[in-house]
């Protein structure tokens, strides 16, 4: 149950219940949609850019609280960032939940470290990292839809 | 391909029928050694047997025996232990043939799983008998695997599907069902138990129906075989596909049963090894039932496996066992129905353990990890039948599903799960 606190923590069943920048950009400069075929999670990235800031993110989709929240407070970290630096937060995330010799923590992370705990729930781990595959996708301007299995 | 061996082989006598003792569930579940193991430090609950079910001592056992003592290759040697495997597999046949009530072993086809054989059909019968303009009937509840070989045969065709529909209790109209036929039915295919809502269709009625239009019938029985008895014959099908590790048996082997009069009209599924009778560079033969379907080396351990758990299961008190099931099923609609905002999604009249639910908007993902912190194994997803999801107009659901070894306490630590899950949602 302690454990379960720490996966389902506070900031994340907030941002589930509350999802930051849950709407559709109209009009967009980017836009990607990912899947997990597995569970049947979707979510869509919405970007507005400015030279190579990005101005605006909104995202839409449905899946678990882990996929919802790290969307939610994914946009929030990215909203006003480069695309340069949103590339680091992309490897970042990937490298605190799947490298076990990371050591980046909530100096680097903010709030994102929020999903540290989600490392040790490996059939989770697609989850949280969904919705930054899709940004990637939208930042690369890739057009047809990612899937979290190749 | 009967080839001088068979006339050699000493059929082993089939195993004396002994009454079996009255279903004891604790005796039950000594039989399958993985149920005494500690999930997250706590005593396994395993309530996804609608996924895989586990393996009794007597299957494990047979796999080691025959890699101990018996491995070969089958059909092709004059060796002693070709011999044993070769009877051993065929045995397995025999044994699949009686357990359904087929009408010979050649009607008994070894196949991957449900997948397979469903997909075996589509490609011979299918392929041969359904063009442009033809149609074939399933169901709103089939598994994605008696959807999608009929889908991708319909668009190689130009063949159409039609869709029996359900009700919100997830029973089929069978009103429905009779307005669909036309000149162009080809086939029904149907699901005999649903995975998601454990409906049990009425599959004798339904093929009755099509055969008053002269149509032959198709059914997924992979959920059906772990639950009740099924009679091939009574049921009056023309194929009946089942996986062996839904009922207690390894993976990597399942069972197209054909009646004979189509199987030995259809044309061959793969080519290679086995299936063939002669072949030279200007003409091939194909080899006789069951031979022509059984291209390459096939699995022979897997098919041992089956036959010992149909061995396990006829050495228990199987009705028992079910009626247990009946029971234990009641309970867990009775307990859950305690459950604040939880929604059961499958409430047929005639249904057997499998009990999808949704809990307020929680999603089944997180539902599963928080009680898989419980020792609790359930399924979250959209269970491979996205139609149902669509139905109930939900993206996933959470899935437990019985066997004759769960117990009350299994379900008791499913609600207490629940409350959990509850109370960390707030
Ligand atoms: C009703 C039904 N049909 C078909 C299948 C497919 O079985 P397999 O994956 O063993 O081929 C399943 C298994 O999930 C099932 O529940």
């Amino acid at each position: 149950m302690s454990d379960l606190r720490e996966l389902y923590q506070q900031l994340i069943l907030d941002h589930n219940k509350n999802p930051r920048n849950f709407r559709v950009l109209d009009p967009a400069d980017r836009f990607a949609e990912g899947y997990n075929p597995l569970c049947g999670d979707k979510v869509e990235v919405y970007l507005q850019l400015h030279g190579d800031r990005i101005k605006d993110i909104g995202f839409q989709g449905s899946g678990c609280a882990i996929s919802k929240a790290s969307a939610s407070l994914m946009t929030e970290t990215i909203k006003g960032k480069t695309l340069g630096e949103s590339e680091t937060y992309f490897k970042d995330f990937q490298a605190m939940l799947t490298d076990p010799s990371s050591n980046l923590g909530l100096d680097q992370m903010g709030k994102l470290f929020a999903f540290f705990g989600v490392r040790d729930y490996p059939t989770r781990i697609k989850c949280a990292t969904l919705s930054w595959h899709a940004l990637r996708a939208a930042m690369d301007d890739v057009q047809t839809p990612i899937t979290t299995e190749r | 391909m009967s080839s001088p061996l068979d006339i050699l082989t000493l059929q082993p006598p089939e195993p004396a029928a002994r009454p079996a003792p009255p279903f004891d569930v604790r005796r039950i579940r000594a039989d399958f050694p993985i149920l005494g193991q500690q999930v997250q430090g706590q005593p396994l609950v395993y309530l996804d047997n609608g996924a895989t079910a586990q393996k009794p001592r007597a299957v494990i056992d047979a796999l080691s025996h025959y890699y101990t003592d018996q491995n070969a290759n089958v059909h092709r040697g004059v060796h002693h232990l070709s011999q044993i495997a070769t009877d051993a597999y065929e045995a397995a046949r025999r044994k699949v043939a009686t357990f359904i009530n087929a009408a010979s072993d050649r009607e008994i086809i070894f196949v991957r799983g449900t997948t397979e054989g469903i997909n075996l059909i589509a490609q011979t019968f299918g392929r041969e008998q359904i063009g442009e303009g033809d149609e074939i009937i399933i169901t709103e509840m089939e598994h994605h695997s008696n959807i999608v070989p009929w889908w991708m045969l319909c668009r190689e065709k130009g063949a159409k599907l039609r869709v029996i529909p359900m009700n919100d209790r997830g029973e089929l109209c069978l009103d429905t069902y009779q307005t669909l036929f036309t000149s162009r039915t080809k086939l029904v295919s149907i699901i005999h138990i649903s995975n998601v809502l454990g409906t049990v269709n009425p599959v004798r009625e339904i093929v009755q129906i099509a055969h008053a239009h002269g149509v032959p019938v198709h059914i997924d029985g992979a959920q059906a075989v772990p639950h009740q008895r099924v009679d091939v014959r009574a049921l009056g099908c023309e194929f009946y596909t089942f996986s062996g590790h839904k009922m207690f048996a390894p993976t990597g082997i399942g069972v197209l049963y054909g009646s004979e009069t189509y199987l030995d009209t259809m044309p061959p599924y793969q080519g290679g090894g086995s299936m063939i009778q002669s072949v030279d560079f200007d003409n091939i033969t194909y080899g006789n039932l069951p031979n022509k379907f059984e291209a390459g080396t096939p699995n022979i351990a897997g098919s041992i496996g089956l036959g010992a758990a149909i061995d396990y299961l006829n050495s228990i008190d199987f009705d028992g066992a079910a009626k247990y099931e009946a029971n234990l099923l009641e309970y867990a609609h009775d307990v859950l129905r305690g459950v604040p905002d939880l929604k059961m999604l499958g409430t047929a009249e005639c249904k057997v353990g499998v009990l999808s639910f949704t809990l307020s908007d929680i999603h089944p993902h997180d539902v599963g990890t928080i009680l898989d912190q419980a020792g609790v194994a359930v399924r979250a997803g959209h269970h491979c039948a996205q139609p149902v999801m669509k139905h109930y107009d939900i993206p996933a659901a959470t899935r437990a599903s019985l066997s004759f070894y769960n117990t009350r306490e299994d379900i008791d630590a499913l609600v207490s799960g629940l409350h959990t899950v509850r109370k960390i949602f707030g």
